[in-house]
């Protein structure tokens, strides 16, 4: 089976999609001629033609707003929003149109988009490159948030987004485009070409949505992770030797709450780990949801690791990341409560 | 500190406020049929100072003149005017029910009614509008049912949208009108979406954008204005000048660029102003701008000049911020006043038969409105189901909202 990285999966589940419907338009800044800034979309004007893939004026809530009315004329547009720290001006278009179109018209018009961005730190990005705004996403009703962790499921997922008839928010850890980043920032990144989950078939399939994935089996501990954070859990479990199972969301909402429920229950305790910062976070979400549906099953209170709730300093990058250190000092405090 | 160097900051007031004379003298009104008609492919360039005047066809004496006349039979002016009669009695009728407690909230068109009734008969079958909630004449105008649309506003059992929207955001692909959201301005970048999607297909219809003069100070406008602007999108930008959002006057969101249509030149979108109290004119600018976008010449930006000479809803009162006699001072007059007088004029109308249609609009109305109550009215009789709360959020009900549907136990 070929082995693509996360940006040529990426680029793979549009191609699929855009040859398979010609109602998929992919569009944004720089996504046309030049590929984009990560080159997700390389090529792809280049093979559909510029009425399929084109460059979009910098200017987010117009592109958000745009692709609401195209959806509503009949198309599937997948734009692009160059960094999740640049969607915040389109975050009406998302949040008050995208989001509701379906319920307030009672069905009459439906908003079948797809808004791709790359998200989180780990490049250096400062303030506005590097933030992780899902729980924004998670928050307003109408919304599925999803965020992979690994070329193939990234591939299948974002085919999955674009022929699901609601608007979906695709994140895409930016630290993870080519290779499985654990966190270790001082060594080199395995590149997807040497990791199992870089394989990624030829032509269609999906991943569905609201599906968590195991990544570990273990019977001490349930790590909850998304994103990049599931590699910097596997370090963390590695390092700590605790027999962890990590459980890798894939999706936000619909939350695949079963296998939370189970993995806790069977475990006794739970770590939740994301890189956006602490305060009202997702992870806030599933601390509450263990609580409700696993108290009297819990031998040690639900630990949060996250960012902190700070903006995202630049060279303070690695104190703020929560990286397998950090992880394994909350496994090995959850393990000992 | 010299006074020469002082800065000083300016917030612009309208010329009058309550207690004062109404003056608008500071309106230029040009002579009707002095404007000229370019052909749909002018450079925009040459017609710039059309964005400063206003296309006006009936003049004091209720002749229809100039070059922007004679598009439409008596038969299709009749028909205009009991659009516009029948949308102002269901807009009392419906403010009346409000006031009754049968609904939450209204928003009537008084003084407004030529510009959707007479935009809606430019358009073909397929075209989309992406109205804000002072265009119901797009609607009464294409044949949609007024008892739905009351419906809608009772939120009741027949209601269309299941009682999940305010009052009068209506919605109906069929009849070309896009949901309204109620939020401001954010329609207007829809629509150029649509009409980007439309171009993408290679299909023959074209949208229309609509926002007040108000919000054409969110950046959703301008966003609107550069997309519709670099993909030549076949739309119609459509301003609703009334004068007044809320409370504030048009001065405020206009600033210094002189009119809301001058917005369009930066862009080099054709940019027009036209009465919008004129059915004809409003009719005429509008086909005009319907086929520039359909021969693929991209949009049209139109400033509708009108006056709103009622409150801005149900929730309003203008006497706060306002004359109370300044709608009389408005001196573009009354939309179905003129149409009648042109009709009069035409020799096909008459005081007497204005007098018996205005009786009869108002009984189908009232028709429509007893049909319309035995479905139930917001706080009595027949309402949607509580389950419908829950219902199409998404296609699928995921496992929370089925969860917390349980919990509600309905």
């Amino acid at each position: 089976m070929p082995r693509r990285t996360m940006i040529e999966a990426i680029r793979d589940a549009m191609d699929v999609s855009m040859a398979r419907d010609e109602r998929v338009i992919v569009y944004g800044e720089d996504v046309g001629f030049f590929g984009g800034v990560f080159r997700v979309t390389h090529g792809l004007q280049a093979k559909y033609g510029k009425s399929r893939c084109f460059d979009a004026p910098i200017n987010e809530s117009g592109i958000v707003g745009s692709a609401i009315g195209m959806a509503a004329y009949g198309l599937k547009p997948c734009v692009e929003i160059q960094f999740a720290d640049y969607m915040y001006p389109a975050y009406d278009q998302l949040t008050q149109e995208a989001a509701r179109l379906r319920y307030r018209s009672n069905g009459d018009f439906t908003c079948p988009i797809v808004v791709r961005m790359p998200t989180g730190g780990g490049i250096f990005g400062g303030q506005t490159h590097s933030q992780s705004p899902e729980a924004l996403f998670t928050h307003v009703s109408g919304l599925k948030t999803v965020v992979p962790s690994n070329p193939h499921d990234a591939k299948g997922l974002l085919i999955a987004a674009i022929e699901d008839p609601d608007p979906v928010i695709f994140l895409e850890p930016k630290r993870l485009y080519n290779g499985p980043f654990d966190g270790h920032h001082d060594r080199p990144v395995t590149p997807w070409s040497k990791h199992e989950l870089g394989e990624v078939a030829d032509g269609h399939y999906t991943v569905p949505l609201g599906k968590a994935a195991i990544r570990r089996a273990g019977s001490a501990v349930t790590v909850l992770a998304y994103g990049t954070m599931v590699y910097v859990a596997q370090a963390a479990v590695e390092e700590t030797g605790i027999d962890a199972e990590i459980i890798d969301l894939r999706t936000l909402l619909p939350l695949d709450l079963d296998t939370i429920v189970a993995s806790v229950k069977k475990t006794g305790r739970c770590v939740v780990v994301h890189e956006a910062t602490l305060t009202s976070g997702f992870g806030a979400e599933l601390s509450a949801l263990v609580q409700e549906n696993c108290f009297y099953h819990l031998e040690a209170p639900v630990a949060r690791v996250t960012g902190w709730d700070t903006p995202y300093p630049h060279a303070q990058e690695w104190e703020y990341f929560p990286g397998p250190a950090r992880v394994g000092r909350a496994l090995i405090e959850t393990m000992g409560a | 500190m010299t006074d020469a160097g002082m800065l000083r900051f300016h917030v612009p007031e309208p010329e009058v406020r309550p207690g004062g004379t109404p003056d608008f003298s500071n309106v230029p009104i040009p002579k009707a049929g002095s404007a000229p008609r370019p052909e749909i492919d002018v450079d925009p360039r040459t017609i710039r100072d059309m964005a400063f005047s206003i296309i006006r066809v009936l003049n004091r004496d209720g002749e229809a003149v100039g070059p922007w006349a004679g598009l439409l039979s008596d038969e299709e002016l009749l028909e205009g005017l009991r659009h516009m009669m029948t949308l102002r009695s269901f807009d009392a009728r419906m403010q009346m029910a409000q006031r009754q407690g049968k609904t939450s909230f209204y928003m009537q068109h008084l003084g407004e009614e030529a510009v959707s009734c007479a935009f809606r008969k430019a358009l073909m079958p397929g075209d989309m509008n992406f109205p804000t909630y002072r265009q119901a004449g797009l609607l009464i105008a294409d044949g949609y049912p007024m008892v739905t649309m009351m419906n809608q506003i009772y939120s009741n059992e027949a209601d269309p949208l299941k009682g999940r929207q305010l009052p009068i955001m209506y919605s109906s692909k069929e009849h070309g009108f896009f949901s309204i959201s109620g939020n401001l301005a954010t329609q207007y970048i829809q629509a150029v979406g649509w009409a980007m999607a439309s171009a993408i297909s290679n299909d023959s219809k074209i949208a229309a954008a609509w926002i007040g003069d108000g919000s054409t100070a969110e950046s959703d406008f301008h966003s609107a204005l550069v997309f519709a602007s670099t993909y030549k999108a076949p739309v119609i930008l459509n301003v609703v000048n009334n004068q007044w959002a809320i409370s504030t006057f048009q001065g405020i969101a206009r600033g210094g660029s002189g009119t809301f249509a001058a917005r369009g030149l930066g862009f080099g979108i054709p940019a027009l102003r036209v009465d919008g109290n004129d059915y004809l004119a409003v009719h005429a600018v509008a086909k005009w701008a319907a086929e520039r976008a359909r021969k693929n010449l991209g949009p049209t930006l139109i400033e509708y000049v009108t006056y709103r000479a009622g409150a801005h809803s149900s929730s309003d009162d203008p006497s706060a911020y306002r004359p109370k006699t300044e709608s009389d001072a408005w001196p573009l007059g009354d939309p179905v006043v003129r149409l009648k007088n042109h009709l009069i004029q035409r020799g096909v109308w008459s005081d007497e038969r204005h007098a018996q249609a205005e009786a009869e609009t108002l009984e189908t109305v009232i028709t429509a409105q007893k049909e319309a109550e035995s479905n139930g009215t917001l706080h009595a009789g027949g309402k949607p189901s509580t389950r419908e709360m829950f219902e199409g959020v998404f296609a699928e009900m995921p496992p929370h909202l089925r969860r917390q549907r349980q919990q509600a136990g309905v």
